[in-house]
C-alpha cells in the first residue's frame, strides 16, 4: 500500500503525541519525585537540583523491601498452585471429557464475569470464620478460586484441540493417566501454561480490593494494596508519594519490559477468550 | 486397522479414565466451591436479610433490593457506572479503531514496537498507581493546569478531580487511558487478519479511506470490537480501585461506583444485607450488557 508523505507524517506525529500522552503521567510523577522534600512541587518542571535521595527516603519510608517480599510470597502462594489446579481441570474436562464435565464447565463459567466486589462481603466473613484475617492466606486462598474460572476455561481450550492421536500413542505405550498428562500432555501445553502464569502474576501483583479488605498490614499484602496504604499515610507529601508510587511500580514495569512480547501476547489472547 | 487387543486396551482405559478424571477436576472445582460458589450463595442469601455483620439478622425479603431500586442515591450511583461506560468503553474503542488504523498503515519496524510496548503500559501497572499518577496531574497544581494556564486558559484551570461537574469525567479520563492500549493492540492484531485482497477489491470500487474503513476495516473487526466492548464494560461497571484512590467518592457521591458502595456498605456502614443486594445486582447488571455484546458480536461465527 502506497501513501503519501504528507499521510505518512501525519500519521507518524499523531502517534508520537499518542506515545507522550501515554507516557506523560509517568514523567509528571518522576518530576515530582525529583523536588526537594518539604516542597510542593508545581505541574512539570525538571527540578535544579533532582534529589535522587528521595527514592532511598521512599524506599525506606515505605518498607520496600518488606513489600517486595511479601508481593513474591503471595504470588508464590497463588500462581503454582493455581496453573498446576487449572491445567489438570483443563485436561480432565478438555481431553479426558469425564462424565458431566458440560455441566462442571458451565458451573465454571458462571464466574467468568463475576465482579469481585459482589462476593468480597461473604468472603471476608468466611477468612475471618477460618481464622485468617491478616494473614497472606487471607489473600492467597479466595484469589486461587476467584481464578477458577478463567484459568479453566484457558487450559480447556487448549486441551480441547489436542488431537486424540497423540493420546493414543500414548496409551499403546502403556502409560497410565498421570504419566500421560505429566509427560506428554503438560510439555505440550506449555505456551498455554506460560501465558497464564503471566497473567495471573501480573492480576495477583495488582490486585488491591482483596488486600484492602482482608488484610490491615500492608507488609502483607500485595504491591497495589501496600500502595494504597502508602498512600493513605504520605497523601499529602507529593513527593514523597510520586518516588514511593513509582519505586512500587517499577518492578512490574521491569518484568514487563523484560518479557514484553510474551506479556502482549498472553494479555490479548486473554482478553480475546476471557 | 486397530489392532484388536489395542482397541481392547484402549476402550478399557479410556473408561477408567473418563472416571478416575474427575481426579483431575476436584481440586480446582474445591478451590471454585469454597472461595466462589459458596460466597456466591451467602450473597444472595444476605441480601434477604438485614444484618449488621455481628449481631442477629432480621428476615426482610425483597426489602434490600426495593431500597437499591428506589433509594435516590443508589440509583445515582448506579448512573455514574453507567457513565462511566462512555469513558472506559467507547472511547477506547472509538480512538482504539482510529489509531489501529494509524498504526496497522504506518508503524512498522521498531517505531511501532515502541508505540505497541507504550501504548500497553498503562495496562500493566496497578490500577492504584494509576490513579495516583492521574491525582497528581489533574490536581489543581498539576500539570494539566499548567498547560493550560501556559497556553492563555488558565481561567479554565481548577481541581478537576475535586469538582463536582467535572469529577466524574475526570475518573473516566483515567479509564480511558488504562484501557486504550488494549483496545488498539487488540483491533490491530483482528485488522492484520483482514484479507488484503478486500481492501483491493474495495480501492478498484473507488472507496475513499472512509468508505473503506465502513465496508471492510469496521465488518471485518466485529469480534474483536466485541471482546473490546465486553473487556472495557466489566472495567467501567466493577470499578473500584482507580475511584477509591483518585476521589474516594467525592465530591458528595459524584464519583461513587456500585463497587466502591459496596465496600462502604459493608465494611463502614456494616450494612451487609444491602450491600449484598447491591452486589447481585452490580452483577446481574454486567450480564444485562455482556450477553447482548457477546451474541451481536458473535452471531456470524457461529
Amino acid at each position: 500500500m502506497k501513501l503519501s508523505r504528507r499521510e505518512q507524517l501525519t500519521g507518524r506525529l499523531f502517534l508520537v503525541a499518542l506515545v507522550l500522552v501515554t507516557l506523560l503521567p509517568f514523567v509528571s510523577m518522576l518530576s515530582a519525585a525529583l523536588q526537594p522534600r518539604g516542597s510542593v512541587p508545581a505541574g512539570l518542571a525538571w527540578p535544579s537540583d533532582p534529589q535522587w535521595g528521595n527514592f532511598v527516603d521512599a524506599f525506606t519510608v515505605a518498607n520496600m523491601s518488606a513489600l517486595l517480599r511479601s508481593s513474591l510470597l503471595i504470588v508464590a502462594g497463588v500462581v503454582p498452585v493455581s496453573v498446576l489446579v487449572a491445567t489438570m481441570a483443563g485436561f480432565g474436562l478438555g481431553h479426558l471429557r469425564v462424565p458431566g464435565g458440560r455441566f462442571v464447565f458451565l458451573l465454571f463459567l458462571l464466574g467468568l464475569t463475576l465482579p469481585f466486589e459482589a462476593v468480597i462481603t461473604p468472603i471476608y466473613y468466611q477468612v475471618r470464620d477460618l481464622g485468617l484475617l491478616n494473614t497472606r492466606w487471607a489473600i492467597i486462598l479466595p484469589l486461587i478460586g476467584l481464578y477458577m474460572p478463567f484459568a479453566v476455561f484457558w487450559m480447556r481450550a487448549h486441551f480441547v484441540n489436542v488431537p486424540q492421536e497423540i493420546a493414543d500413542a500414548a496409551r499403546v505405550d502403556g502409560s497410565t493417566t498421570w504419566q500421560l498428562f505429566w509427560r506428554v500432555q503438560v510439555p505440550l501445553a506449555r505456551p498455554a501454561i506460560a501465558s497464564l502464569t503471566i497473567l495471573l502474576f501480573l492480576w495477583t501483583w495488582n490486585q488491591f480490593l482483596l488486600a484492602i479488605v482482608l488484610v490491615d498490614d500492608p507488609g502483607k499484602r500485595t504491591m497495589a494494596g501496600a500502595l494504597g496504604a502508602f498512600q493513605g499515610q504520605w497523601g499529602t507529601d507529593q513527593v514523597l508519594l510520586c518516588a514511593g508510587s513509582l519505586l512500587i511500580l517499577t518492578p512490574v514495569l521491569v518484568v514487563f519490559l523484560v518479557f514484553q512480547r510474551h506479556f502482549i501476547k498472553a494479555l490479548l489472547q486473554g482478553s480475546v477468550k476471557g | 486397522m486397530i489392532p484388536p487387543a489395542v482397541r481392547a486396551r484402549r476402550t478399557r482405559w479410556a473408561r477408567t479414565a473418563r472416571w478416575s478424571g474427575w481426579l483431575y477436576v476436584l481440586p480446582a472445582l474445591l478451590f471454585y466451591a469454597v472461595f466462589v460458589l459458596r460466597p456466591l450463595a451467602l450473597t444472595f442469601q444476605y441480601s434477604l436479610y438485614h444484618w449488621n455483620g455481628i449481631g442477629v439478622a432480621r428476615w426482610a425479603g425483597l426489602q434490600n433490593y426495593v431500597t437499591v431500586f428506589t433509594d435516590s442515591d443508589l440509583l445515582r450511583i448506579i448512573g455514574n457506572a453507567f457513565v462511566l461506560i462512555v469513558f472506559f468503553s467507547f472511547i477506547p474503542v472509538g480512538l482504539g479503531l482510529l489509531v489501529a488504523t494509524v498504526v496497522r498503515r504506518i508503524a512498522g519496524g521498531p517505531f511501532g514496537t515502541v508505540v505497541r510496548t507504550v501504548l500497553f503500559l498503562p495496562q500493566v501497572i496497578p490500577l492504584v498507581a494509576a490513579g495516583i499518577a492521574w491525582s497528581w496531574l489533574l490536581s489543581s497544581t498539576g500539570l494539566v493546569n499548567q498547560v493550560l494556564r501556559g497556553v492563555g486558559l488558565g481561567g479554565l484551570a481548577r481541581a478537576w478531580l475535586g469538582e463536582f461537574d467535572t469529577a466524574l469525567p475526570a475518573v473516566g479520563v483515567i479509564g480511558a487511558w488504562v484501557l486504550l492500549g488494549l483496545c488498539t493492540i487488540l483491533l490491530v492484531t483482528g485488522m492484520s487478519k483482514i484479507d488484503p485482497a478486500l481492501y483491493e477489491a474495495a480501492r478498484i470500487d473507488g472507496a475513499g479511506p472512509v468508505r473503506e474503513f465502513l465496508a471492510v476495516t469496521l465488518p471485518g473487526l466485529r469480534q474483536e470490537i466485541g471482546v473490546c466492548l465486553t473487556v472495557t464494560v466489566i472495567a467501567a461497571l466493577a470499578s473500584f480501585d482507580i475511584v477509591y484512590i483518585s476521589t474516594g467518592g467525592g465530591p458528595g457521591l459524584q464519583t461513587t461506583v456500585p463497587g466502591l458502595e459496596i465496600y462502604r456498605l459493608a465494611f463502614a456502614q456494616r450494612q451487609v444485607g444491602l450491600a449484598s443486594a447491591l452486589g447481585v445486582v452490580l452483577m446481574a447488571l454486567v450480564l444485562l450488557c455482556v450477553l447482548p455484546i457477546q451474541r451481536l458480536t458473535r452471531e456470524d461465527r457461529g
